[in-house]
């Protein structure tokens, strides 16, 4: 529709001499030429990739349009593929569990500290993704405040470990996104008239009832929007699985990530890319109509 | 529960030393009132009174810090706002924007479990009797103000509360279209029978439906009476000010005359009837409302109340009358409204006038307090 209309424009724009007409374009340029140079450009050569076959020394391929690639790339990672969707599901649920409240207190019952927290949500940014996974690593570690904690009260024995497991990736994938959940949250949060909640108390409606009926639903462009900003990096992450996980708990981030630069076969990266893409595109499309958004926004 | 609380209290509507305060601030100071059941009843004052926070605590929105409120011989000063019998336009009307109006009418007797067949027929009552029965299927966000203003109506009073608040309800309506809902509103509050406690800080709105008109001034209620026993008979300069415009003139009391007090004016001997003052030492205000005054050239026989030795300082030609500023020999300027009703010459800023009025349209106040309290 978008695209249609501004074909439509374009034609119009051949007789007009008005610059005025030009300015939506000169606006758009430079996010045009930027996505095509590397964006556009890049997967286009990713997807002639994906289809290449060997040819003779290694790293090197030719063209032979195999797009039985596709498939025998996927029988050897389903299980990481299926696993990347789990694992960022499951940090998705969590981060959302964790920042709906925070994002609620922030926007309702913060006051004069506001600024303050919201200062805090974004401080993370501040150091690098990388170090703060490596951080995170030695908090959960042997000798970290979390096991010395548990162990101490005896929910995990003595010779249980924390990292390396599935559950550190999916604790480190949910605090690396946190803030990708918390701020739309609290945008959308904030935004709610707050006389609205006190008309639904007036109306008979109990503090649950509210929440359900009017706080919640008027909410949801912030829940798809932190939902969509931290399941979509936390499906194609590898850092966190890499740093935290161990080989039963690979993503399939990492998998690309050793087609890539340790066994050095591009098409078979090229092609996982490129289905790890479509599947999150397929599911996101899928969410986007189930919530509904477009009625809320 | 919350059906019973509903259903259950009324008469009444009785608030005794109700106090809020916020850290140092006394917004509601010791405030005891009584709203008779099936009264519309206006809290008018300007912003910062304490009138919406009055309303607010009514709604159970707001803890009172001290007091009790009653409906009826229920207390309902604990109760949380879902469970009072009462229902609350709010200012701007907080709709809800992602529900239909069908829904947001009906989200109150949705919560008090009433079966989809008999919130039908109510909800198609009610916007039958805001007149909107068209709109049922659109979004709030559809519809103009004048709509969301009686959506806003019909949302509250669809539950049939005791007691309906309303704060600054036409607030954010055009002059035309205020006029239009007040109308309505008064129509519609005389229709159901509903007590309705409406706060406003514009007098004309308060004045044209309330039957009776409570005047705030920080935090207490300066006087409460008729919208005509206010504007008669105020006690006190504030009073005189808020409601209308008022001439409050310094004087003192020289004497007495029958019903009437004499008081001096800065040398001109007026009459006043003794049943029209409050005041009760000599110092005094005289007050006379801007429409009572006669205005003449200087020269011309006066009658009455007399005071001489005004001057012209301004003059706004407005239609149906004509004001004028009158500076006095004493310094102060007078307003005086003249009607548009004879062919007479206009008098010309500079000219020397004579005002007069009849002594019963004089009002008396205490002398000590300031005479532009509350004034516009």
């Amino acid at each position: 529709m978008a695209f249609l209309h501004v074909q439509k424009t374009t034609n119009r724009l051949k007789g007009l001499k008005n610059n005025r007409s030009l300015i939506p374009y000169l606006l758009l340029a430079p996010g045009l030429i930027w996505l095509s140079i590397f964006f556009i450009f890049p997967i286009l050569q990713l997807g002639a990739t994906s289809t290449k076959t060997p040819a003779g020394e290694i790293g090197f391929f030719e063209q032979t349009y195999r797009f039985q690639n596709y498939i025998d790339a996927f029988l050897a990672s389903k299980e990481q593929f299926y696993r990347s969707f789990l694992y960022a599901t499951l940090a998705t649920i969590l981060a959302l569990a964790i920042a709906y409240p925070l994002a609620y207190a922030i926007a309702f019952k913060s006051g004069r500290y506001k600024n303050i927290l919201l200062v805090m949500v974004i401080a993370p940014f501040f150091t690098s993704f990388l170090l703060r996974t490596i951080a995170w690593k030695q908090i959960l570690g042997e000798e970290g405040p979390v096991v010395s904690a548990l162990r101490a009260v005896s929910i995990i024995g003595d010779t249980t470990s924390i990292t390396a497991t599935p559950f550190a990736v999916v604790t480190g994938l949910t605090y690396n996104f946190l803030p990708f959940m918390t701020l739309p949250l609290y945008a959308s949060l904030e935004r709610i008239d707050p006389r609205t909640m006190e008309a639904a108390g007036d109306l008979y409606a109990n503090g649950l009832t509210t929440f359900r009926k009017v706080t919640l639903p008027l909410s949801m462009p912030g829940v798809v929007a932190g939902t969509l900003l931290t399941f979509i990096p936390a499906a194609g992450d590898y850092i966190n699985a890499a740093i935290l996980g161990d080989p039963k708990s690979k993503m399939l981030g990492n998998v690309i990530d050793a087609y890539y630069f340790r066994i050095v076969d591009y098409p078979t990266a090229a092609a996982l890319s490129f289905m790890l893409m479509a599947a999150i595109l397929i599911l996101v499309t899928f969410y986007i109509r189930r919530a509904g958004t477009e009625e809320l926004v | 529960m919350a059906q019973d609380a509903s259903t259950s209290a009324r008469g009444d509507l009785i608030l005794r030393n109700l106090t809020k305060t916020f850290g140092d601030f006394v917004a509601v100071d010791d405030l005891s009132l009584t709203i008779a059941k099936g009264s519309f009843f206006a809290l008018l004052g300007p912003s910062g009174c304490g009138k919406t926070t009055t309303l607010r605590m009514i709604a159970g929105l707001e803890e009172p810090t001290s007091g009790s409120i009653h409906v009826g011989t229920t207390d309902i000063t604990d109760m949380r706002p879902y469970q009072r019998p009462v229902n609350t336009v709010f200012q701007n009307y907080a709709l809800f924007p992602h529900l239909s109006i069908y829904e947001n009418i009906a989200f109150g007797l949705r919560r008090r479990g009433i079966s989809n067949d008999l919130i039908k027929e109510q909800v198609d009552k009610v916007l039958n009797l805001v007149e909107l029965p068209q709109l049922a299927q659109r979004k709030p966000g559809q519809l103009s103000g004048g709509q969301q203003q009686r959506i806003a109506v019909a949302r509250a009073i669809v539950n049939r509360p005791a007691l309906l608040l309303l704060d600054e309800p036409l607030g954010a309506l055009d002059l035309k279209l205020r006029r239009q809902m007040q109308i309505e509103l008064k129509w519609i509050q005389t229709e159901i029978g509903i007590t309705f406690v409406h706060v406003t800080h514009d007098q004309e709105e308060a004045m044209t439906m309330a039957d009776t008109i409570a005047v705030m001034n920080n935090g207490k209620i300066e006087q409460m009476g008729s919208p005509d026993d206010l504007y008669d008979s105020p006690k006190t300069a504030f009073v005189a000010n808020f409601l209308g415009q008022s001439n409050l003139i310094p004087g003192t009391v020289s004497g007495n005359d029958g019903d009437n007090l004499i008081v001096d004016l800065h040398g001109n001997k007026i009459a006043m009837p003794k049943r029209r003052s409050s005041a009760t030492g000599a110092s005094i205000l005289a007050g006379i409302r801007p429409e009572k005054f006669r205005i003449a050239p200087e020269g011309k026989g006066a009658t009455g109340n007399v005071l001489t030795g005004g001057v012209v300082s301004d003059i706004s030609y407005i239609g149906v009358s004509t004001q004028y500023q009158v500076e006095m020999p004493w310094g102060k300027e007078l307003m005086v409204f003249e009607q548009n009703d004879d062919d007479s010459d206009f008098l010309k800023k500079g000219e020397k006038v004579v005002l007069s009025w009849e002594p019963m349209f004089t009002f008396g106040l205490d002398g000590s307090q300031d005479a532009s309290a509350g004034a516009h």
